[in-house]
């Protein structure tokens, strides 16, 4: 029994705005079911009081000071876009 | 011999006499990659008109009292994952194909400070996901020393065009063993920094809590000088620390007499080469002949790094790579019939396999329902390994062991099984997650193929670090070995 469904697949690939075809639907469900498995070791260890580290340094809430600063100029930010029209970065309509 | 065989220390002496000219530095350089980045493939894009124009520059200021930078004249490669203004910047990825960056990172704002010259972008896994560079979506880069063998990754053209001679140094970055691994497998020297040393701005982030830029040299003094022009707080990156910055090519003494180095036996363990084995508790004696005394001691928690290791990883690279969307910059999908179907055939188009793989593990266990299963028990985890790591430094000054559990493998041999690839790295991960910096110094051949000694040391004593893989490459020749190319 594999650890993810091809539907809990598709899902995840939905959430992560990916396009799969069935056939990469079938290997993703192989090779992380093999990861999940492998990360599953995880739970020998007793954890339950243990704090979460999400960052290895001693600091929290850098502040600096508030001061405008110069932006980046709008054909800089806009030369990568890959459309653009009046200033804006294009895109497909979303509302009819 | 090549003028790369000298140290930043000699060439600057040269410069200064006027022997050689920053001009003949740049030749050299592209005259090395003409003659060998054919077999090699460690670059991806080269700068040369510009790095003329500013050897021209530096050569001018030759005999002036016109203050120089700390690193000027000097030939650097630069890792493709951090942005160069006006310069291409593509990760190896598809996605970033056309990107050309309208800012510079940090580290490279303060290489053009120090002087150094950028010669080209280096050749690396795509999004730095990877331990060969197989996963380059333009070629995969050889090992110099072999070219039928991988380079590591996935700073590999980092290293690579280090030792084929291309480079005088490079800049890479290690995630979880990408400068330490590819420093092992090619025979140089690549230090990971301490979390927070050096500023990840411009660096495209692969895992934040874990990414860090760090220097690739043929020398521990060369890299200690790198690292000085690369250090210190930015405003520009809130994680970069607020420590001082010590003169690291200053402490490197020679002298480590009483120092004291735990060696944990789990690094020694099942997986590792015997001959890998051998180097390393050779190079202990010669640490102990200049004075330093060794114990075994143990990080329990190291065999569940990788596991830990590869969820974190993955759930922060999701969320990162979640701005490829196909809309400001990079690839954009032709004729898509929505704006989800853009996001969605854009991403699926430009990112290579292993990067989608482990976007659909990182969000996989970011989702609901398996956060805490996963993504949360893997952060309890790092704390453990975590205090491991700070349990042996109340009594050690450094810890050691090998970079990698073995020699440089065969292109293609690990491709097809992605938990294979990722045993690699055992050995790197768990620095990463501790934050501790870590050095991989030559210290041996199997077969031919170069291996590494690792020295990790405490957080912010990155000279304490230098100063140990200084004493032992003086007292050693395996840095002074080249390959044939």
């Amino acid at each position: 029994m594999s650890r993810i469904t091809i539907d809990e697949v598709k899902h995840v690939a939905n959430l992560a705005r990916l396009a799969i075809t069935e056939e990469e639907a079938e290997q993703f469900q192989h090779q992380l079911d093999a990861i999940i498995s492998f990360a599953e070791e995880l739970n020998e260890l007793d954890t339950d009081h243990v704090e979460p580290t999400s960052h290895v340094l001693d600091m929290n809430n850098v502040l600096r000071e508030d001061e405008a600063t110069k932006g980046l100029p709008q054909e800089e930010v806009l030369k990568n876009a890959p459309d653009s029209q009046d200033g804006y970065i294009k895109v497909p309509s979303i509302m009819d | 011999m090549s003028l790369f065989d000298h140290k930043v220390s000699e060439l600057h002496e040269l410069l200064h006499k006027k022997e050689i000219s920053a001009t003949d530095l740049v030749d050299a350089s592209y005259k090395r990659i003409a003659e060998v980045d054919d077999k090699v493939k460690a670059f991806l894009t080269l700068d040369e008109e510009h790095a003329r124009q500013v050897a021209k520059e530096i050569d001018g200021k030759l005999g002036t009292d016109e203050q120089k930078g700390q690193l000027f004249g000097m030939p650097i490669g630069v890792k493709d994952n951090l942005v160069t203004k006006g310069l291409r910047t593509t990760c190896a990825s598809q996605i970033l194909d056309n990107f050309d960056p309208i800012y510079d990172a940090t580290v490279v704002s303060k290489l053009k400070e120090a002087e150094a010259i950028t010669i080209g972008k280096l050749n690396m896994d795509e999004f730095a996901m990877g331990s060969s560079n197989e996963n380059s979506s333009y070629s995969a880069t050889r090992n110099p020393w072999n070219i039928e063998t991988v380079p590591g990754g996935s700073s590999g053209g980092s290293a690579a065009a280090v030792a084929a001679g291309e480079v005088l140094f490079s800049l890479g970055s290690d995630t979880g063993g990408s400068i330490r691994q590819p420093a092992s497998f090619c025979g140089v020297v690549g230090l990971k920094p301490t979390y927070g040393r050096v500023s990840r701005f411009g660096l495209v982030a692969f895992a934040s809590s874990l990414d860090q830029v760090g220097p690739i040299t043929r020398t521990v003094e060369d890299n200690a000088y790198l690292l000085q022009a690369i250090s210190g707080v930015d405003p520009m990156d809130s994680t970069s620390a607020n420590v001082s910055v010590p003169n690291f090519a200053q402490g490197l003494t020679g002298d480590v007499k009483g120092l004291k180095i735990a060696v944990p036996k789990e690094y020694l363990g099942e997986g590792v080469q015997e001959d890998v084995k051998q180097s390393v508790l050779a190079s202990l004696k010669v640490l102990e002949k200049l004075g330093a005394t060794w114990e075994e001691v143990s990080l329990p928690h190291s065999k569940y790094a990788l596991a830990a290791y590869y969820l974190l990883s993955s759930s922060e690279a999701s969320a990162n790579l979640a701005r490829f969307d196909g809309v400001r910059y990079g690839y954009r999908t032709e004729n898509p019939e929505s704006l989800i179907d853009l996001y969605k055939k854009s991403r699926s188009e430009g990112f290579g396999d292993e990067v989608k793989r482990r976007i659909m593990l990182g969000t996989f266990a970011l989702s609901s329902g398996y956060y805490d299963a996963y993504y949360k028990k893997a952060q309890k985890v790092r704390t453990l390994i975590k205090q491991d790591f700070e349990n042996v430094f109340e009594k050690y000054d450094v810890i050691i062991g090998p970079t990698t559990p073995t020699p440089a493998f065969k292109i293609g041999e690990k491709t097809k099984d992605p938990l294979t690839m990722y045993a690699n790295d055992i050995l790197t991960i768990p620095v990463n997650l501790a934050g501790v910096p870590g050095i991989s110094v030559p210290c041996g051949f199997s077969e031919g193929l170069p291996l590494g000694l690792q020295i990790i040391g405490k957080h912010f004593d990155e000279s304490t670090v230098y100063r140990v893989a200084h004493a032992f490459e003086q007292a050693t020749d395996f840095h002074k070995q080249k390959p044939e190319l």
